[in-house]
């Protein structure tokens, strides 16, 4: 991190801010901001070039065309590439973590190369889309709490040797393999299909973003009482609509 | 612009009757006023039913993500100055509710119809309008809906050979883009708010530059704003003979204006002259419940409906300044949608120094999000807590589609 402070890149609002994964780069604000480090926030449109010098860069989801632009000028910027090997973190969701990964089907039906970020390929799925509230046990290496989150896609991500899957579904479909697997990791980089926004009914992944830039082990805390509500109410809803 | 009245044929005439006696059972069994199951009997005996109905009217077709139940309304009130209007005003808004709507109309000279966005290409086809106002279009449900583009592009199909008149809003670059397949458009300038679904070209895909507030243009193929021939400017609406009416409502809000200036665009194609329709429209005080100031233990609430970003932009803009108290409603059930992400898109900071009480089936949701915005509130459990909760003055209650009906229901609106 700057002297100058945290920096948060929000990646192509006018193209992937569709769905209110801008709630995350809201979260991370804030509880960055409630542990008294300065932050800037950087909103990157895609007729911008992606600053190399962010901390967190935050990635949402969007239609399938503008996740097509979205993926064509990434390329072309190669920005996200030299981000994490400066050491930043990247976390997307849904569009955006296909993007991430090393192709998808776009809008015209035809594989599209994403920006092989993470090891991991997507297809279109050809039953029902997978939309509803989801609930997942998180990869133990990270020590996290269980992942609440609402899905709303189409696509099947199947994970390769390179990442690990972020969480295990209890209910819901997360990547859509049927394996149960939810979302992908390696390093810095994290891929998730949960809305919600997602950071916003997991704020300990926010605050895990925040340790691996700050590099410690704890933050001081903040008061979660609402977040811890609406954690409980939500996974009591998703248990219940499954029983 | 009339057609002589064609007498409905036998069957067609089997099915209003059908259609009738289902939404009497429906009513008596205390399930609401039973247009839309009305409407399903009447279009299974006859599918036809809805052109049938439609044959002797001169049609209005109204459709938008916002504003199209009170739209409709304002130019409903507008053609009555010429002639009996039929319309569907309580915002039953897909074919079989429009059908039931219909059904009532056989005296009636105009048809003024809301249409859901999804069903506009549909109804365009089997009703013939002679005029098709669109309004907007922006992110809503999308847990359910189609993606808001798709719509612009079904719009575009279905307004392809489409006869009628449409009467679209310049600023919304989505609406320009699916009204302009349409050989004769009528562009007003009505403004629009919310901008963060038109960022990129609906043609091309490129970025949209917006160099002031009203311009906007593609970088890349030249797709930009046409030269409107009505435009809202602040309180007043300029026709194309660049005379200035002004607009008096009682209905509160720009986007009202907005509403009114393409009413009164819509109206002209009918003949009615600007002073005339907006002079009628003054009269409308509220919509469906929208805007009612009802009085419910002993406080003041003005009940105002917001359903996606878009709309709660627009209601954050003609809300009373602090430090009138607010009620801020959030469900997400089937009406509503199921995913409450949407609530991130709308900037809650704008409330920083209302004193605000949140309820709802989803006030969690709220609460952490105006946590988050920085925002002080109060989680209730009922309206009732709320009330009691909130200081003095006339509170401004906003809430989404179910959250509205439940208010609306609990005040006795």
């Amino acid at each position: 991190m700057s002297s100058s402070g945290l920096r948060v890149v929000w990646v192509y609002p006018d193209l992937l801010s569709t769905y209110g994964d801008q709630g995350n780069v809201l979260v991370v604000e804030r509880r960055a901001r409630q542990r008294g480090l300065t932050v800037e926030r950087v909103d990157v449109r895609s007729d911008q070039p992606i600053p190399t010098s962010g901390d967190i860069y935050l990635v949402g989801g969007g239609e399938d065309r503008p996740q097509r632009l979205a993926a064509e000028r990434l390329r072309r910027d190669g920005g996200l590439h030299r981000a994490v090997d400066n050491g930043a973190i990247i976390f997307s969701v849904c569009a955006g973590y296909q993007i991430l990964g090393h192709e998808f089907v776009n809008d015209l039906g035809q594989r599209e190369p994403g920006l092989g970020l993470l090891d991991v390929v997507s297809v279109r799925g050809t039953g029902e889309r997978c939309v509803g509230d989801v609930l997942a046990d998180i990869d133990e290496a990270l020590r996290l709490p269980q992942l609440t989150g609402f899905e709303n896609h189409q696509g099947i991500t199947q994970l390769g040797p390179g990442v690990r899957p972020l969480a295990r579904v209890r209910l819901g479909n997360g990547n859509g393999t049927g394996d149960g697997t939810e979302g992908a990791w390696a390093g810095t980089v994290f891929g998730t299909y949960m809305h919600g926004p997602v950071l916003a009914r997991n704020p300990q992944i926010a605050d895990l973003l925040l340790k691996l830039t700050l590099d410690v082990n704890a933050l001081p805390p903040v008061d979660d009482r609402w977040y811890e509500a609406l954690r409980t109410e939500r996974i009591a809803a998703a248990t219940q609509a499954a029983a | 612009m009339t057609e002589s009245a064609q007498p409905l044929s036998a069957r067609a005439r089997l099915a209003v009757t059908a259609g009738k006696a289902a939404a009497a059972v429906s009513r008596a069994a205390g399930r609401g006023s039973g247009s839309v199951i009305g409407g399903k009997v009447a279009l299974k005996v006859d599918p036809e039913l809805l052109s049938r109905l439609a044959g002797h009217l001169d049609v209005v077709l109204v459709s938008a993500t916002n504003g199209k139940t009170t739209t409709t309304r304002l130019i409903a009130e507008a053609l009555r100055a010429g002639g009996e209007v039929v319309s569907n005003a309580l915002g039953a808004n897909m074919p079989a509710g429009i059908t039931s709507a219909l059904s009532g109309g056989a005296t009636a000279r105009f048809g003024v119809i809301e249409v859901d966005e999804k069903y506009l290409a549909g109804v365009a086809r089997d009703v013939t309008p002679k005029a098709i106002a669109l309004l907007n279009l922006s992110r809503d449900q999308l847990d359910r809906a189609a993606e808001t583009r798709m719509l612009a592009e079904r719009w575009r199909e279905g307004l392809q050979g489409s006869k009628a008149t449409v009467i679209a809003n310049a600023d919304d670059p989505l609406v320009v883009w699916a009204a302009s397949s349409s050989p004769d458009v009528v562009w007003v300038a009505a403004g629009q708010e919310w901008k963060d679904d038109a960022w990129s070209c609906p043609s091309c895909g490129g970025v949209l530059h917006r160099p002031d507030d009203t311009t906007w243009t593609c970088g890349d193929c030249g797709f930009g704003r046409p030269v409107p021939s009505w435009v809202l400017s602040g309180d007043t609406v300029i026709d194309p003979n660049g005379s200035a009416w002004p607009i008096r409502l009682q209905l509160p809000g720009r986007a009202n204006k907005a509403n009114a200036a393409t009413a009164a665009a819509t109206a002209a194609a009918f003949g009615i002259p600007p002073h005339i329709a907006l002079e009628r429209m003054q009269s409308v005080a509220a919509v469906a419940g929208r805007y009612d100031v009802v009085s419910h233990r002993g406080r003041d609430i003005r009940l105002l409906l917001a359903k996606n970003p878009a709309g709660w932009l627009e209601t954050f803009s003609l809300i009373d300044p602090p430090p009138t108290p607010v009620i801020l409603s959030v469900n997400a059930r089937g009406a509503d949608g199921t995913d409450t992400s949407w609530l991130w898109d709308v900037d809650y900071g704008r409330l920083i120094g209302h004193p605000i009480a949140v309820i709802g089936d989803r006030r969690l949701d709220l609460a952490v999000r105006l946590e988050v915005a920085g925002v002080d509130f109060r989680v209730c459990e009922s309206l009732t807590e709320a009330l009691q909760t909130l200081p003095p003055g006339r509170i401004e209650a906003i809430a989404n589609y179910t959250a509205f009906q439940d208010l609306r229901r609990a005040v006795g609106n």
